[in-house]
């Protein structure tokens, strides 16, 4: 007897089931987890709840892991407002990288000048330096309908190279002995903090209203949403397409750029080519993870801050090595984001053996 | 000769979510008949068919073949009992060959043999009057052939049972009738051929039983020679129909837009429109007739200023419209609106609400940067009402009314904008007969108010009814300007398939 497995298009998807199949993903994943992490011999109750100690357990702590939740917030958002377009833009992370670069560029350079206009011209740089990385793919696409996913994607692998480039090469700091290192910013290139965490949160908190009220209640946004859905009812009402891909695309970059500017700023102090470690993808899951829906993404974001702080934690807890702990971040996601494809397919077991023989 | 039932359906059940697609429907389709399954949209005869063909499967009740009580899973496990489904849209590789088609997913040996291949193919088709060349390529097809070709492919497969849905829309009337010869030839070769359709005449030429289907379950199955188009008209609705369409008289004509001598080009560098030159008036209704691609979306859009023309000149009310997009269209004060076929992939975005919907043709009057949906909804809120759309509120997702309602609401919303032309491509298409009926009516009154309109219709019926004047194309040229009151159907198809021998040019203004 023969058994092949179908899929099939669901016809219909209801919200009670994406909602049961989303958290037997969780759950398989902490069961898979806990099978890795027997394997390794540790308790996996202890980890878990050390993970959360390591999250939660101090304000130090605490407040790491809000440093954590800020960038991925920023990130998200940015990643939002192409994904609503349908305009998939995997290139957060060399956008992340060109907008710390910009920003850097003048923070090294001016690191003089008054505090406020400093930072307030980093920003704009940082914004400047992403949105443009992310305007070429967005030309290319309105112009030539050129495919954005590959082209954001190569990108980044530039970006990177860039700054790493900068960092053994012309930027190196004559005064690290050596080290491959770009000389650390200026205290007036430092974004300030408030209440003991860096001014970033309060960016984040305002950009996602902001986000919000411009996806809902302003014709860019609708726009972006309308030609997401349909490009052709984009053109039939009217709309310059390719005037929003790019307007939208600036954004989308202009915030991953953000991003660049507040990590080298107030995390790293420098740019540096670890400064990103992946953001701009982490940002594109939790994206997808809050349904493009800007107020659930401080939310997905801090669960997995958590699990990167955590990560981080029982490494020095169990001396778990570093790829163990990003292991499980990895199982996590994996599950997550295959149950996807059970929301939207099922699968039918084909008892051919009768078919088979039938054949014409 | 002799009779047996070969499919034998009993008291299925088919719900999705809380709708239910399917109640309690029996039904026998026998060896060498006709068995026609009538029902307007959303009637259920599709998901039926689909239980049939193993596309879905049902939730209760079962389904016999040949007396063998089955379980489809997979469309395979139907082909193998002998059942093919004939789909709207044709299911063909366009860059192969006909015979190359017939054998493509089929189990096999490694290699073809191609002589016995084409013996077979040819036996099948004289058989059945099947003409197929099996060495043309399907894109040098017409859509005649395509049919055939795919009539063919299921009976090479072994198929007895034969599923068709809606055959004859993409067909001419002599197409059609070739395309009944064949059915008729199936009929006495012993298959039974169940046709999916909502068209009552046709119903009535070509079948030995009609079921008709209302709500998910079957009205009655009765024989041809007992009932009338008007006693089937009615069964399907639910209550009595009158079927006939009004054609209101205007008295008002000016010349709203001319078109001389267009021409386009598609992608691929064919000719979509080819010096098309025509005149809409005020309070007419100019009706376009023609075989489904026969240029009818080139050149509304063409008109709207989607789809970019080669030469010739588009003037409205005396201002030259070539070269400009909607939005460049709707500053110069030129109030056209445009109904496009394809609603939930142009006309309307189906993922958002009513309101949404609306504010599509209005957001672009605001001022400064931000969107106030207040003004929409109180359109959305009229038109709702004006139009009697079935909805529970104007924050309803569209993708969730029913065919007809969506079309009421891009209709509405067009005729909101109060336009001088209003250009509608198969605005009853997929509506059942009271929804069909509501639109025409909303068109005449548009008429009446001195609207001009035109009208890309595909039943013939319904374009002599309604329309002033019938523009007939054919692949892209016009091949007859006439007048709807007098011409025939038989010269419409005759136009439809290229002869424009009958041009009657004296109504050509």
């Amino acid at each position: 007897m023969i058994i092949l497995i179908r899929v099939l298009k669901k016809a219909n998807i209801n919200k009670t089931e994406i909602v049961t199949i989303r958290l037997l993903a969780i759950f398989l994943a902490l069961l898979t987890s806990t099978l890795f992490i027997l394997f390794l011999g540790h308790n996996p109750i202890k980890v878990y709840l050390s993970m959360l100690d390591g999250s939660f357990g101090s304000v130090y702590r605490f407040k790491e892991t809000i440093i954590k939740t800020i960038p991925l917030v920023i990130t998200s958002l940015g990643i939002l407002v192409a994904f609503k377009m349908k305009f998939w833009n995997i290139g957060g992370e060399g956008q992340i990288y060109m907008g710390a670069f910009l920003s850097s560029f003048i923070a090294l350079r001016f690191s003089e000048i008054p505090r406020p206009l400093l930072l307030m011209l980093m920003i704009i740089a940082g914004i400047i330096g992403g949105g443009l990385w992310a305007l070429i793919p967005a030309i290319f696409k309105a112009k030539y309908g050129t495919n954005e996913t590959l082209f954001t994607l190569m990108l980044n692998y530039i970006a990177i190279k860039w700054i790493t480039y900068l960092q053994y090469g012309p930027w190196k700091d004559p005064n690290a002995l050596g080290f491959p290192k770009i000389p650390n910013f200026s205290d007036n290139a430092t974004l300030p903090k408030l209440f003991g965490i860096h001014i970033g949160w309060l960016i984040a908190i305002i950009l996602v209203m902001l986000i919000y009220i411009f996806m809902h209640h302003t014709k860019r946004g609708y726009e972006i949403s309308v030609i997401g859905e349909s490009e052709n009812t984009g053109r039939y009402a009217g709309m310059d397409v390719k005037k929003v891909i790019i307007t939208a695309m600036i954004i989308s970059g202009g915030l991953c750029g953000l991003t660049g500017m507040i990590q080298s700023s107030a995390v790293n102090n420098t740019l540096s080519v670890e400064l990103s470690g992946g953001i701009g993808y982490t940002a594109i899951i939790i994206t997808w993870l809050s349904s493009l829906n800007a107020l659930l993404i401080p939310l997905v974001s801090f669960l997995f801050a958590i699990l990167v702080q955590g990560g981080a934690y029982i490494q020095t807890a169990f001396q778990i090595p570093q790829s163990a702990a990003q292991i499980l971040q990895g199982l996590i996601l994996m599950f997550v984001l295959g149950s996807e494809f059970l929301v939207n397919y099922r699968l039918v077991l084909d008892k051919s053996k009768t078919a088979l023989r039938k054949g014409v | 000769m002799d009779k047996k039932t070969l499919i034998e359906i009993s008291s299925i059940t088919k719900t999705f979510g809380k709708v239910i697609a399917n109640k309690n429907v029996s039904l026998k389709f026998t060896s060498g008949e006709i068995h026609s399954i009538l029902g307007e949209n959303g009637a259920g005869k599709s998901t039926l068919m689909n239980m049939l063909s193993g596309i879905y499967t049902p939730d209760s009740g079962s389904i016999f073949v040949k007396g063998k009580k089955i379980k489809f899973n997979l469309p395979k496990d139907s082909i193998n009992m002998g059942i093919g489904m004939i789909h709207q849209h044709f299911k063909l590789v366009d860059i192969l060959t006909a015979k190359e088609n017939i054998i493509a997913g089929q189990r096999g040996n490694f290699f073809v043999n191609g002589k016995k291949l084409s013996k077979e193919i040819k036996e099948i088709s004289e058989k059945y009057g099947l003409d197929i060349s099996p060495d043309k390529k399907v894109y040098d097809m017409s859509v005649a052939e395509k049919q055939r070709l795919e009539i063919l492919k299921v009976l090479y497969r072994g198929a007895d049972i034969l599923i068709l849905d809606e055959p004859t829309a993409v067909l001419t009337p002599q197409e059609t009738e070739g395309l009944f010869n064949i059915i008729r030839k199936m009929k006495a070769a012993g298959c039974s051929v169940i046709i999916i359709t909502h068209k009552l005449n046709e119903v009535m030429e070509i079948s030995d039983k009609i079921t008709v289907l209302r709500k998910g379950e079957v009205v009655d199955t009765v024989n041809k020679k007992d009932v009338n188009t008007k006693e089937l008209a009615d069964m399907m609705v639910g209550r009595s129909i009158d079927l006939s369409i009004d054609r209101v008289e205007t008295d008002k004509r000016e010349n709203i837009l001319e078109l001389s001598e267009v021409k386009a080009v598609r992608n691929d560098n064919t000719r979509a429109l080819d010096k098309i030159s025509f005149r809409i008036h005020s309070g007419e209704i100019l009706g376009v007739a023609g075989v489904a691609g026969s240029g009818q979306k080139e050149l509304c859009e063409a008109i709207a200023g989607l789809y970019p023309i080669t030469c010739g000149e588009i003037v409205y009310k005396g201002m030259s419209i070539v070269g400009r997009n909607p939005r460049e269209i709707i500053k110069m004060g030129i109030s056209m609106s445009f109904v496009p076929e394809d609603r939930l992939g142009m006309g309307l975005i189906a993922s958002m609400d009513i309101v949404d919907n609306i504010l599509l043709k209005e957001y672009q009057d605001q001022k400064g940067v931000f969107i106030s949906r207040k003004p929409a909804s109180v359109k959305a809120n009229r038109i709702v009402e004006k139009l009697n759309i079935d909805t529970p509120d104007i924050n309803h997702t569209v993708r969730k009314l029913s065919g007809g309602n969506i079309q009421k609401v891009l209709l509405g919303r067009e005729i909101e904008t109060n336009p001088s032309l209003i250009i509608t491509a198969y605005p009853a298409r997929g509506l059942d007969i009271g929804a069909a009926y509501t639109v025409y009516d909303l068109l005449n009154e548009q008429k009446q108010k001195g609207v001009g309109i035109l009208f890309i219709g595909e039943d013939l019926d319904v374009l002599m009814e309604l329309c002033d004047r019938i523009v007939v194309m054919c692949e892209g040229k016009i091949t007859g300007i006439v007048d709807a009151k007098t011409v025939t159907k038989e010269d419409l198809g005759f136009m439809m398939a290229g002869e424009s021998l009958r041009i009657r040019n004296d109504n050509l203004d």
